[in-house]
């Protein structure tokens, strides 16, 4: 009997020297010499694969900037790390960053539970994509948000999150690396990659109607009714299908206080100091 | 075991709620205002060729149709154009539509009114096409496929049967029931016109066996008519679906991505024979269908004829819906319908029905997980996944909804009526075909 065990672990232990010796011949053989910078890259990034770079994921991204030269290299961008993460990157291959201005998400939308109220009982799947494709949504708002959140889910860095009050998605500008997922997520196209802009002073219109003003106001309070009021003040500013669309050119220090308080509807978003009209709604 | 015949695979039983296959086809009468949209059919919407301030007869040519699958539509009304824009339609994003006021009731003179029927069938097969083609006509069963895209045949394909869909397998529609048991003369001459315009000599009325005064009136006129049967049918859902219909009467199946006219058959609903006969034998465009206005929340439930372009607020009015009971409001059957935001919505060529629910029952019941028991794919009548479908739609992966054939997806609501779970699944189905789609 023990001579039977004896014997069997003998030859298990054999042909697993064998196969040994034969996987060890075989990858020095076969070995793949990568660069080594590729890891050293690839540790310095965020690591999250979100191809906002445009490449396949930071592995992609890493092989390119190993391989790059010092031109393309200015070309290759990682848009979730920012400015930090390529400056270091640009000194493990001892070229130079391109310098980028940083940018963040924002929702081109103000529709509110309160600005825009629930018309209809939707109880359906708590989607948007389900709930723009069912019908025009519970404000019947057919550009605004549907407030269910699937950009809250999609974004990899937690920085979306649905106001309880509210009821539409918050960006945080401190965790947004501006990656574009919320952009590709939402059925309505309501999000723009915009520049962060001076001590987080941006404007931009909150709004993506592109009904009739009239038609606009029905649904929602905070509508762009097109009255070309801001084209006044900043004549970059352009309107069209009864949208107003402020160009990221338009310095926000310079206008962003006169539009806001210009603007009829409050459709017009400024981040800096409040405007008269919102220190006076909360008095 | 009975011998009539049904399809093979899956298919439900849901209960019927025909409330109202007793009640003959009222005139719904004229609204004041009617939205006629100009896109109520498959393909790219017609030209506008009226403007505002326009004077209109009942029958004038509105918009013509633009490009080959497309339709022509003509008013329902006569009065005056007040505008041409976009309105809300029943899911509230904007469509093109042509409002008239209405006033007074006059017809255009080619229009034969003469409640006789015409029996001889002198047009022949290309002036019938012309002649459907200019009535505007399209699928009335809801698809709204264009009738003489369907009705011309494509070189190298012959087709040796019609199948006239009077199956209605919807529960509480009977729109169909009715106009088979009033206009059954109609519709077989109707039917024999088509045949003669695709150059064929048989056609099979197809009713299922719950409709017995349907198959009643049929069945006393087909005895002077050469070539026209009816056939009863095994009642399951979805019967009335064009490829299921195909398989239950023939036994031939049509594979996936392919047309009926692939296998030699054409099916048409009743409603749209109908309006072949209207067209061919009276030269009356296609402004006015059967409507079943029905549901637990309507007090005088019945069917109507009511012209195209009629708000849906007004026939809800007429059986007397009072709005603070009605919980839900569903366009075309409550399988397949849709939930609608907009009462004011229009009727268009295909809404077969309006149903009116109370609120105790039109919330969905909380959707839970799935148990893998497998109903799902039992009811379906395609042979797909559901539950698989779902759960790849959920993540948006698109190459493996491909893989699970969703594009082949009847839209028939089998899987989300039979899901012990609740889960919608046939939202789940059309979201996937929609972004599938869109995707490309």
């Amino acid at each position: 009997m023990s001579a039977l065990i004896i014997s069997n672990v003998l030859i298990l232990a054999g042909i697993a020297l064998i196969a040994a010796v034969v996987l060890y011949v075989v990858s020095q053989k076969f070995k793949v010499e990568e660069n080594p910078k590729i890891a050293e890259i690839e540790a310095l990034l965020p690591g999250v694969n979100c191809g906002a770079c445009g490449k396949a994921g930071c592995h992609a991204f890493a092989e390119a900037c190993a391989k790059s030269s010092a031109e393309e290299f200015k070309n290759l961008f990682c848009t979730a790390g920012g400015q930090e993460v390529m400056n270091k990157v640009a000194a493990r291959l001892g070229y130079v960053a391109a310098a980028r201005e940083p940018t963040v998400a924002v929702l081109k939308c103000n529709g509110t539970c309160q600005n825009a109220p629930d018309k209809v009982i939707y109880t359906g799947m708590k989607s948007c994509r389900m709930a723009a494709r069912i019908s025009v949504g519970r404000s019947g708002c057919p550009n605004g948000c549907l407030r269910f959140g699937d950009c809250v889910r999609a974004c990899p860095f937690g920085a979306i999150s649905l106001d309880e009050t509210t009821g539409i998605p918050v960006v945080d500008e401190n965790k947004c690396t501006s990656c574009g997922a919320c952009v590709r997520t939402c059925p309505r196209g309501l999000y723009e990659i915009r520049p962060k802009g001076k001590n987080g002073v941006r404007v931009y219109v909150a709004c993506s109607n592109t009904q009739k003003g009239a038609l606009a106001r029905k649904n929602c309070k905070a509508a762009c009714i097109a009255c070309l009021k801001c084209t006044k003040i900043c004549p970059e500013i352009r309107v069209e299908n009864n949208l107003s669309y402020i160009p990221p050119t338009v310095s926000a220090e310079e206008f962003g206080k006169r539009l806001a308080e210009a603007c009829p509807t409050g459709a017009i978003a400024y981040t800096g100091e409040k405007t008269s009209t919102e220190v006076k709604n909360e008095q | 075991m009975s011998n009539k015949k049904t399809f093979t695979m899956g298919g439900i039983h849901p209960d019927k709620h025909k409330i109202t296959a007793e009640k003959p086809i009222e005139d719904a009468g004229l609204p004041e205002i009617v939205y006629i949209p100009v896109k109520q059919h498959i393909g790219s919407p017609a030209k506008i060729l009226v403007a505002k301030g326009d004077k209109v007869r009942v029958g004038t040519l509105l918009a013509d149709a633009d490009g080959i699958v497309s339709a022509d539509v003509h008013s329902s009304v006569s009065g005056e154009v007040l505008k041409v824009e976009e309105i809300e339609g029943e899911f509230g994003y904007l469509e093109q539509m042509i409002t008239i006021k209405v006033e007074g009731d006059e017809w255009e003179a080619s229009i034969d009114r003469s409640p006789d029927i015409i029996r001889e069938i002198n047009a022949s097969p290309e002036e019938i096409i012309a002649k459907i083609r200019e009535a505007g006509i399209v699928g009335m069963g809801g698809a709204g496929y264009p009738t003489p895209v369907k009705t011309t045949i494509p070189a190298g394909k012959k087709v040796d049967c019609l199948i006239v869909n009077g199956i209605e397998c919807e529960p509480y529609l009977t729109a169909d029931d009715r106009l088979m048991v009033e206009k059954a003369e109609q519709i077989i001459i109707g039917a024999k016109i088509l045949n003669k315009a695709l150059g064929i000599q048989n056609a099979v009325i197809a009713v299922d066996e719950n409709k017995p005064a349907a198959i009643e009136a049929l069945r006393n006129i087909t005895r002077s008519y050469v070539g026209v049967n009816v056939q009863v049918m095994k009642t399951k859902y979805p019967q009335g679906a064009e490829k299921q219909l195909i398989e239950a009467v023939t036994g031939r199946e049509v594979p996936s991505g392919k047309l009926p006219a692939d296998v030699g058959c054409i099916v048409q609903n009743v409603g749209t024979v109908n309006a072949v006969y209207e067209a061919v034998q009276k030269n009356k465009p296609l402004f006015e269908r059967v409507v079943t206005v029905s549901g637990d929340a309507a007090e005088t439930p019945s069917n109507f004829l009511v012209r195209i372009g009629t708000p849906a607020s007004f026939l809800i009015n007429k059986v007397h819906g009072s709005p603070d009971k009605i919980g839900k409001i569903i366009f075309g059957g409550p399988m397949m319908g849709t939930s609608a935001v907009n009462i004011n919505a229009p009727i268009t060529k295909l809404s077969s029905g309006i149903l009116l629910f109370k609120d105790d029952i039109s919330f969905k019941p909380e959707e839970t997980v799935c148990i893998r028991c497998g109903k799902c794919v039992e009811a379906c009548p395609v042979g797909l996944m559901p539950f698989a479908i779902a759960a790849q739609v959920r993540d948006g992966d698109y190459h493996e909804m491909k893989k699970l054939h969703v594009l082949d997806c009847i839209e028939c609501g089998s899987c989300a009526y039979i899901c012990p779970a609740r889960i919608p699944l046939l939202d789940y189905c059309k979201l996937g075909k929609y972004e599938l789609k869109k995707s490309k």
